[in-house]
């Protein structure tokens, strides 16, 4: 970063200030410092059929890069599975849309704002909210709710506490003002993200089918509208940062992290609303990576038309910004949208009661060309298409040696533990399995008066007011699996989040991923990539459900290596009668447990061998697809039959784990405790069948004069369904192995996290 | 009985105001964009949470400068009832309408959950569905929900019977384990000496319904309602 045009410390782009902007030579070390390849390059010529003015070589730059231009994913991300029959709206667009019934359709997507919040939590992941929240909204649709997906190192290294503490701090504040409730979420502590933390967020909208809009641009002459904040210098070249790997450098690309204002956003989403609601616009989208950039080219390459912009009509934060600095700013909270013909003064009139900047910049074209002016002089003039469509590049796979020494790894050499209990109190006192209270009560997870069921249960439930109907949402990932069997590990992602959505009740109707991967360009990972995506591919097609949308995040990677592979799925569900929904949560003494499902045998993979062993490693559990697809059906029969007092699936930590989180209802809904009695089903190892990770079971609590159908409901479906015990008492005894009071399990359950964010670095 | 909710820019609790009263009451109610001045008759003006202005300069601070407020103020002044709830209270505060401030939590951060608040005073017109001493459970959702008055102040509140509710525990014990968020001697809402103006930081507009966890917030909105009704 030395460069005359690249200064380190500063937005790395080439200012006014510093002389020859236009002028600026493309040089081969530009080009390089661009993140463009010299057959990129010689591909750009092609398409122009000349050479590239610097500003056009910076909107090839952040169009091609991997963030925007997916061009070493897209190849396989066309094999997942995309359509289905309430698919109103797949890939390609801001935000996926599934019809839910009644003329109401859900929107949703999840995208990592991985890289900036690694080097400014606060306002790295508070933009990621922003990001995605207009997502939904661009759509038309209102954001009824936002979740998140975290990843730190471990929470007991200081820094690690002070980015955990910014990031939530940042997703409250955002989201909050917003007036979004945050209603679910997933926060992991692993080595492997230590110095490369993941902030995936994900945002959900409700939109009336006749209100959804497009990402479009037609109709030759139709105004071209810039909206919302103004454009600053901050942010440049964000996507392409995004596609880098993270380096001791990177802390001085902290001017390329942008900032947030979610009340700006807040007014930007009404004035939105108001603006398709009234049927004013024909296309709309919002500025986020790559800004006025990806958004003009990108509306105009779906729209297969033209627009020509004058970057001199774009309101400005800063004096003597350059084309080059307006395209590719990524200031925050900006619109761009086309009005229909004759509606300009109806708009404006709109956005002057929420106070907000609009800008006629521009019109629609038939020429498919983007055609950037300043003061009416050409600046940029390259095909909208070529900008939209980044080379597709096959990168090469090799296993990691690793994988193998993970399948062989010897579960005879792992000590059975003498004292299970003692066990079962450190896998819940372990920050990963903890309760997060501590993150979810900095969220304000009521708003708009939907949430019935709150964060803490396996998945949080809104209801759809004026309906009957219900959703059901979850976030997932398991990238400690995926690191030791990135194929079997991906089917359980989708698998887990299914069942979470099956456990409140809800049939999982559709998807969203953020793949959060290592640099692709390394054989070893573009293999976990590969498998990864067959994986959730195989795994979404067993199960019917349809990706509607997703985000990839590459080049998570540090000094000291790549991340785990780390899919991160967001799943939604549906209620027809959301008064079916159920907690995870034991409600009453004397209610009957059963355990769906078999116990299991292996302890490979699990967060038990990791804490209480310190090995992460052996075969990763596996996964059936028909009997976990069984799984999700009988649980949702059973719900809609009314006979589930609760359910909860096995996940981190195993049946004990599972068991002990039903007996703590917790979170922000009335904090209770109830103990139970179960055995322990099974043979072989204890440790392995009080805290292994085989799949596709789930905890489930009936009333007694219920437990005739319970069982009978389980043999329709042919799932396994045993009776282990009954809810009551003020202890958990499992079997002749453990024997804990619950007021203890709480205590260490719920306080955990609390207790080591109470340090001078939490408010730092 | 007919209800107004002012909608400031950055209010994000309207459409839950809206809906508790105009759904589940059955009230008629009326949405007032806060440039406007007139307040189309109410018998009740509901001020709702939410972050007016993004919270710039100070929670409430530039709210109170929109032209609604001036309506809103002479609205009071006529006698009429005024209700803010959470961002609501503080722009009423802010207004000089109810006394004291709300200045950020103990914790220093957004505390969002249900908790209990004991009926101190249950004279007033937002309280007379409430028995003396009753515990509502009412969910909060602020950062600066912290009450504070200098000491003189207090002294008038308390004297006045102008301390409406307090944080308390389940079973109605005003402890310090059970104030979340520090607010003096703590209170949870007040009103004026008139009694016609009342400011709440938990969110009765949260709690109308067994389906969203509790239904004791109906006893604000039953009182306000059966105190108009008795008024006419």
């Amino acid at each position: 970063m030395t460069s005359s045009t690249h200064s380190a410390g500063s937005t790395s782009s080439p200012r006014a200030s510093s002389g020859q902007v236009m002028d600026a030579e493309v040089t081969p070390q530009v080009i390089k410092e661009h993140g463009l390849k010299p057959d990129e390059y010689g591909r750009i010529c092609e398409v122009l059929g000349r050479k590239p003015n610097i500003t056009e070589l910076g909107l090839y730059s952040v169009m091609w890069s991997e963030h925007c231009g997916y061009k070493h994913s897209r190849a396989l991300l066309k094999t997942l599975p995309t359509q289905g029959p309430k698919v109103l709206q797949g890939p390609g667009e801001n935000a996926g849309i599934m019809d839910i019934g009644e003329g109401w359709a859900v929107a949703f997507k999840v995208e990592s704002h991985n890289h900036p919040s690694a080097i400014e939590p606060y306002q790295g992941a508070a933009t990621g909210v922003g990001g995605i929240l207009r997502d939904i909204f661009t759509m038309g649709a209102r954001p009824i709710a936002s979740l998140n997906s975290l990843r730190f190192g471990p929470l007991t290294d200081p820094t690690v506490q002070r980015l955990f503490a910014g990031v939530v701090r940042g997703i409250a504040d955002y989201g909050n003002c917003m007036g979004i409730p945050t209603v679910a979420g997933e926060v992991v502590f692993d080595e492997s993200y230590t110095e490369n933390c993941l902030v995936n967020a994900m945002s959900v909208g409700l939109v009336r089918h006749e209100h959804i809009i497009k990402g479009r641009a037609s109709g030759a002459g139709n105004p071209v509208i810039y909206i919302g904040a103004t454009t600053g210098r901050d942010g440049i070249h964000g996507a392409t940062f995004a596609s880098t790997e993270i380096t001791d450098e990177s802390t001085e690309k902290r001017s390329a992290v942008q900032v947030a204002d979610p009340f700006m956003e807040k007014l930007l989403m009404e004035a939105t609303l108001e603006l398709i609601h009234s049927g004013l616009l024909v296309g709309i989208q919002d500025m986020g990576a790559a800004g006025l950039t990806c958004s003009t080219c990108e509306m105009a390459s779906r729209g297969g038309a033209g627009i020509e912009i004058d970057v001199a009509k774009v309101p400005q934060r800063e004096k003597g910004m350059t084309p080059y600095e307006i395209l590719l700013s990524e200031s925050q909270e900006r619109m761009l949208l086309v009005a229909k013909p004759g509606c300009e003064q109806k708009v404006h009139d709109v956005l002057a009661k929420w106070d907000l900047h609009a800008a006629t910049i521009g019109f629609v074209t038939d020429t498919g060309r983007m055609v950037v002016k300043e003061n009416g002089k050409v600046v940029a003039d390259v095909p909208a298409d070529s900008l939209a469509e980044a080379p597709v590049y096959h990168p090469a796979k090799s296993e990691p040696a690793i994988l193998k020494k993970h399948r062989e790894f010897d579960e005879a050499s792992v000590p059975v533990p003498k004292d299970p209990g003692e066990i079962l109190e450190k896998l819940i006192s372990d920050p990963t399995i903890a309760s997060k209270r501590w993150v979810y009560r900095q969220y304000d997870h009521m708003v708009r008066s939907n949430t019935l069921v709150r964060p803490g249960s396996d998945a949080a439930v809104l209801r759809v007011k004026g309906t009957p109907i219900g959703l059901a949402m979850t976030i997932d990932g398991l990238g400690s699996y995926c690191a030791l069997d990135p194929y079997e590990g991906a089917k359980i992602v989708v698998a887990e989040a299914a069942r979470n959505i099956a456990c409140s009740g809800a049939e999982p109707i559709g998807m969203t991923d953020c793949l959060n991967f290592g640099s692709p360009e390394k054989p070893e990972v573009f293999y976990c990539f590969d498998r990864v995506i067959a994986g959730l591919g195989d795994a979404c097609r067993a199960f019917q459900i349809p990706i509607t949308g997703g985000n990839v995040s590459l080049y998570n990677e540090n000094p000291s290596g790549a991340i785990d592979p780390t899919p991160i799925v967001g799943m939604i569900g549906l209620f027809a009668d959301v008064s079916a929904a159920v907690t995870q949560w034991f409600k009453n003494d004397g209610d009957f447990i059963y355990l769906l499902g078999n116990i299991g045998d292996s302890i490979g993979g699990s967060r038990y061998l990791q804490v209480a062993h310190g090995k992460k490693t052996g075969r990763c559990p596996k996964l059936d697809l028909e009997p976990e697809h069984k799984l999700h059906q009988v649980l949702k029969a059973m719900a809609d039959a009314r006979l589930l007092q609760s359910a909860h699936d096995c996940s981190d930590g195993g049946f004990a784990v599972a068991l002990a989180e039903c007996c703590m209802t917790g979170g922000t809904h009335e904090a209770k405790t109830l103990g139970a009695r179960v055995e322990l089903p099974g043979q072989g190892r204890v440790d392995a069948r009080l805290f292994g990770e085989a799949q596709s079971r789930v905890i489930v609590s009936c009333e007694a004069a219920a437990s005739a159908q319970i069982e009978a409901l389980a043999g329709k479906f042919g799932v396994p369904c045993a009776k282990i015990g009954q809810v009551g008492g003020g202890t958990l005894v499992i079997g002749g192995e453990i024997n804990v009071p619950v007021t203890r399990l709480a205590d260490l359950f719920f306080n955990r996290i609390e207790k080591l964010m109470a340090s001078p670095f939490q408010n730092s | 009985m007919k209800f107004a909710v002012t909608v400031f820019p950055g209010s994000n609790c309207d459409h839950d105001c809206e809906y508790v009263i105009r759904d589940v009451m059955g009230q008629p109610v009326e949405m007032i964009w806060h440039k406007e001045t007139d307040l189309k008759s109410p018998d009740c003006v509901v001020v709702p949470g939410g972050f007016s202005y993004g919270d710039y300069l100070r929670t409430g601070a530039i709210a109170r400068f929109s032209p609604v407020m001036k309506s809103v103020a002479d609205f009071a002044a006529k006698g009429g009832l005024v209700i803010g709830i959470c961002n609501g209270f503080q722009i009423l505060c802010e207004a000089g309408l109810l006394p004291g401030v709300l200045i950020r939590n103990k914790s220093l951060q957004f505390i969002c959950e249900n908790v209990y608040i004991k009926v101190e005073q249950a004279g007033t017109p937002f309280t007379s569905a409430c028995q003396p001493g009753q515990v509502l459970k009412i969910p909060i959702a602020h950062g600066e929900g912290n009450y504070f008055i200098d000491p003189e102040g207090l002294k008038k509140l308390k004297g006045n019977g102008q301390v409406v509710a307090r944080y308390c525990d389940e079973k109605g014990n005003v402890t310090s384990e059970a104030n979340p968020n520090g607010s003096l001697d703590n209170i949870a809402g007040v009103c004026n000496p008139k009694r016609n103006v009342f400011g709440l930081m938990p969110h009765p507009d949260r709690s109308g319904e067994d389906a969203l966890g509790s239904h004791d917030g109906q006893f604000i909105w039953k009182s306000i309602i059966s105190s108009m009704a008795a008024a006419k």
